[in-house]
């Protein structure tokens, strides 16, 4: 995976060093500083994840999403997947194996679409973009549609 | 040094107070910190590349070239475009937030940018293969084909919600970033 975008970059970098030297130093300052005018707000957020995640083992999050918790446990999962910050490459085999330790297709299904969509801890950093209002009606539609998308692949998982 | 102070501020409180709770609670903060370390690694993996392009599509793109084909009146074309590029990102999802600073910098339209956010967020084709390996093709395809309309429908709603005035405001801000 990363090692496609670090190619492609690699590859796109070295054209634009050819073709001009100096719009590629411009592009490289560029990243720097929109790099570095993000990177205190990372940090806050990558130590509030960790806290989190400590406080939220899996043994704890089998507990609120098993398949007999109903649309409680869908909601739970879904708050659960809009608080926590995990990469999909580690979420998709935690929610396989949740699946197998018993969790429900809907329940899994909407903590995996908030997961993605949702980022309570990230909440500070998208407000600095999009402004306050905007990101809070963001984050609430995907909250809501993580429900629909709950209910459908509960749906589908049945019939199949 | 003032300004960097001011800047970190935060950090400054958060590192503080995680050093008082691990005087009285050790193993918590030692798990805190390894886990902090583990996600800094991923940072530190996914992030460069995506600013770096980033910084090359700012020089090498040019606003015409980018708002002629994203920006207002781009149609069907520039939902599209927007959904196919949110869709081949890898990496979280703060990592797109860099990506529509330079998208509002180049012009283009504020659904699009709204569009291209719930891509990257949902509709990842290299997580997707990730997705059936783990949770099966029947999970993975009926998400996905619900998430396509999904995105498109919360960034129309969006762009609804927001005033000309306030689109104008962020496009201006973003010039900051």
């Amino acid at each position: 995976m990363d090692i496609v975008l670090y190619g492609a970059t690699a590859i796109l970098l070295g054209i634009s060093f050819m073709k001009d030297k100096s719009k590629t130093r411009k592009a490289l300052h560029k990243a720097w500083k929109s790099f570095e005018n993000i990177l205190p707000q990372f940090l806050v957020v990558l130590i509030f994840v960790a806290v989190l995640l400590t406080v939220m083992d899996s043994e704890m999050i089998m507990k609120i999403i098993g398949s007999d918790s109903g649309w409680v446990g869908v909601l739970s999962a879904a708050i659960v997947g809009a608080v926590t910050l995990i990469p999909g490459f580690v979420a998709f085999p935690t929610a396989a194996m949740l699946l197998e330790g018993g969790a429900g297709y809907m329940q899994i299904a909407a903590f995996i679409s908030t997961l993605m969509m949702v980022g309570i801890v990230t909440l500070p950093v998208e407000m600095s973009y999009f402004g306050r209002r905007l990101t809070i009606y963001r984050n609430i539609l995907a909250f809501v549609f993580s429900f629909l998308v709950a209910f459908i692949i509960g749906q589908v998982v049945t019939i199949l | 040094m003032k300004k960097l102070f001011r800047r970190y501020r935060n950090l400054v409180i958060v590192l503080a107070v995680l050093a008082v709770v691990s005087y009285f609670n050790m193993e918590f903060a030692a798990s805190v910190f390894s886990i902090s370390k583990i996600q800094v690694k991923e940072m530190m993996l996914v992030i460069p590349p995506i600013f770096i392009l980033l910084g090359l599509l700012d020089v090498w793109i040019s606003k015409e070239t980018m708002s002629y084909h994203m920006g207002e009146g781009s149609g069907l074309k520039g939902i599209l475009l927007a959904l196919l590029i949110g869709s081949a990102a890898a990496g979280p999802l703060y990592g797109a937030f860099p990506v529509a600073a330079v998208f509002m910098k180049k012009g283009v339209k504020f659904s699009n940018v709204l569009i291209f956010i719930g891509a990257w967020s949902t509709t990842k084709i290299p997580m997707f293969l990730f997705e059936i390996a783990a949770l099966g093709p029947a999970f993975a395809v009926t998400r996905l084909l619900i998430d396509i309309p999904g995105v498109i429908i919360i960034a129309q709603l969006l762009s609804l919600t927001v005033s000309k005035k306030e689109v104008d405001r962020l496009y201006e801000n973003a010039q900051n970033f």
